[in-house]
C-alpha cells in the first residue's frame, strides 16, 4: 500500500498540529469540579475534565500534577482552555505554562467569589474561545504532525500474537516520515525487561530503561504482601489464556515491532530529541497511561484489546483494534479496526498493518473513534503518594 | 494456507495457542509456526479454549516455559504433551 504523506489536521500557532479541535474547561484541583462541569454544560462546544486531585500534594507528586495539567491544556488537539482552581497561584501558574504555546488560555480562581460568581465569568470567556475555535479549518499537514502514543489493555494471547504486531508493523512502516511515536507501561514489561533495554539506541537510553524499571521494581518489592497475582496478569488477562506476568510482557512489547527507543521520559514528560520512539514511564492502567501520553504532546493513540477494553480519553483520540474473533463480533461498538482474520491466516501482518494505518488516517482527519462515540473521556492523574 | 488450529510463536517454544474458538478432546490439531512457516501437529488432551496454549511436549516440575523464544514461567505441575498450559500448572518465576 502506498501511505498518504498526509492528513487533514488544525495548525497550532507554536507550529504543532492537532487530531482535535477541543475547548477544554480544566480543574486545577477535585474541589473545582463543580465548576468546570457547570461552565461546560453552559457553553456547547467545551468539555470539562473532571479528575480527583490537586490538593496538599508536594514534591515529585505535585511536579506530576503540575506537569499533567499544564501537558494537557498544550496538546495540540485543544484549541483554547479555561483554568479554574480554588487558589489564584496554582491556577496561575497553569495558566502562564499553557499560554506559552500561544493559543487562548484564561485563568479564574473561586475563593473569594464562590462558585456562582466564578461560573459566570468563566462561562463568558469559554463562549468566546467556543466561537472562535469553531472557525478553525482543517489543513493539509505532513504525517510528521502525527505522535502516536500506543497502550494495550485487557490482554490475551491474541495481543501478542496479532494486535499488538500490527501496531509494531505500523510503528516500522510510519516512522520512515518522521512521526513521534510512545510506549510505556514500565510494570507489564517485567519479564522482557532486559530485551527490552537492549532496545535503547544509545546506552544512555538503555541505562534511564533499567534504573526506571528498577525503581518500579524496588517499589513492588516492598508494597506487595504476596505477590501480584490479583492484578498481573489481571482475571481478564488469565481468561484469555495469559499465565504470567512474563508471558505477558513478551506479548506487550511486540507493539514496538523492530524499532529502537532513543529516549526514556518521565510521566508525562514532552519528547525533546526530535522524531522517533520514546519510552515514558507510566502505569499499565489504561486510562492513567493515556493521560499520561497525551499531556506528554501525543495526539493520536493506538489501543490493541483482546478481551475487550473500553477505554476512551477526552482530548486524544483512541483507536482500538483487536484480533479475538470473540471480541471483535460481541464487543462490535468498540472495535474501529478488526485484525482477527490473522489468526486464521485470512490476512498477513503487513495488510493489518496497512488496515490500522488507513483507519488511523481517518480518525485523524476527524472520523470519531469508537470511544469518541461512546462517550468515554477517561481523565485519571497518576498520584506518586499519599498527600500531606 | 489452511487455517491453524494452534499457533506457535518461535520454533524453541514448548507451547502453542488455540486460535479457534475451543479444541474437542483428543482432536488433532494443526499448529502454525510463526516464525519459520512450518506446521506440526498435537493431539489436545483436554477441551481447551481460544488464547490458551497446549503444550507441544512433556513437561516436568522445574521445566521453563518457551514462548515468542523466551522464559515466560515455570512448570510446577507435570504437563503431559497435548495438555492445556496454564495458571493449575504454570507460575511466575518474578514474584
Amino acid at each position: 500500500m502506498e501511505i498518504p504523506k498526509s492528513f487533514l489536521g488544525y495548525k497550532r500557532e507554536n507550529g504543532r498540529a492537532g487530531t482535535r479541535n477541543h475547548v477544554i474547561i480544566l480543574p486545577v484541583d477535585d474541589i473545582s469540579n463543580a465548576c468546570a462541569e457547570a461552565v461546560a454544560n453552559n457553553i456547547k462546544g467545551t468539555i470539562a475534565l473532571p479528575h480527583s486531585y490537586g490538593r496538599l500534594q508536594f514534591g515529585a507528586d505535585l511536579e506530576l500534577h503540575f506537569r499533567t495539567m499544564i501537558g494537557t491544556g498544550k496538546n495540540p488537539n485543544v484549541a483554547a482552555v479555561i483554568v479554574i482552581g480554588i487558589e489564584p497561584k496554582w491556577t496561575k501558574r497553569i495558566v502562564d505554562a499553557i499560554a506559552k504555546t500561544g493559543k487562548p488560555v484564561e485563568g479564574f480562581h473561586i475563593e473569594r467569589t464562590g462558585d456562582i460568581g466564578t461560573i459566570m465569568k468563566a462561562s463568558k470567556k469559554a463562549q468566546e474561545f467556543s466561537q472562535w475555535a469553531s472557525e478553525k479549518q482543517r489543513e493539509e499537514c505532513p504525517l510528521s504532525d502525527l505522535w502516536i502514543s500506543v497502550k494495550c489493555g485487557e490482554s490475551d494471547t491474541t495481543s501478542g500474537l496479532a494486535s499488538n504486531p500490527t501496531v509494531g508493523n505500523l510503528m516500522e512502516k510510519l516512522e520512515p516520515f518522521g512521526v513521534h511515536l510512545c510506549f510505556g507501561e514500565t510494570s507489564e514489561l517485567t519479564g522482557a525487561e532486559k530485551v527490552c533495554a537492549a532496545r535503547g539506541a544509545t546506552a544512555e537510553a538503555k541505562e534511564k530503561f533499567m534504573k526506571t524499571w528498577n525503581a518500579y521494581n524496588d517499589f513492588i518489592l516492598k508494597e506487595a504482601t504476596d505477590d501480584l497475582s490479583e492484578s498481573q496478569p489481571t482475571a481478564g488477562n488469565i481468561a484469555g489464556g495469559l499465565t504470567t506476568i512474563e508471558e505477558k510482557a513478551f506479548g506487550n512489547f511486540q507493539k514496538i515491532g523492530n524499532l529502537k527507543f532513543i529516549d526514556v521520559l518521565e510521566p508525562a514528560e514532552e519528547p525533546t530529541k526530535g522524531k522517533g520512539l520514546y519510552f515514558m514511564d507510566t502505569s499499565s492502567a489504561a486510562a492513567e497511561c493515556v493521560t499520561l501520553q497525551a499531556a506528554g504532546g501525543f495526539n493520536i493513540h493506538l489501543f490493541p484489546t483482546g478481551q475487550g477494553n473500553i477505554i476512551g480519553n477526552p482530548i486524544e483520540p483512541v483507536v482500538k483494534l483487536t484480533a479475538n474473533p470473540l471480541t471483535a463480533k460481541l464487543m462490535k461498538e468498540h472495535v474501529d479496526c478488526d485484525v482477527s482474520k490473522i489468526l486464521s491466516r485470512e490476512m498477513n501482518l503487513s495488510q493489518a498493518g496497512d488496515e490500522l494505518i488507513k483507519t488511523m488516517l481517518k480518525v485523524a482527519n476527524g472520523r470519531l473513534t469508537c470511544a469518541e462515540a461512546l462517550g468515554h473521556r477517561e481523565f485519571v492523574m497518576t498520584k506518586l503518594y499519599r498527600s500531606a | 494456507m489452511s487455517q491453524p488450529d494452534l499457533i506457535i510463536h518461535d520454533e524453541k517454544d514448548n507451547v502453542g495457542v488455540v486460535v479457534i474458538e475451543t479444541t474437542k478432546k483428543g482432536q488433532e490439531c494443526n499448529a502454525w509456526i510463526m516464525e519459520n512457516d512450518k506446521t506440526v501437529n498435537v493431539s489436545s488432551i483436554n477441551e481447551v479454549p481460544l488464547g490458551h496454549k497446549i503444550a507441544l511436549q512433556d513437561l516436568k516440575e522445574g521445566d521453563t516455559i518457551l514462548k515468542y523464544g523466551h522464559d515466560i514461567g515455570k512448570v510446577v505441575k507435570s504437563i503431559k504433551k497435548g495438555e492445556h498450559v496454564h495458571v493449575h500448572n504454570v507460575k511466575t518465576k518474578k514474584w
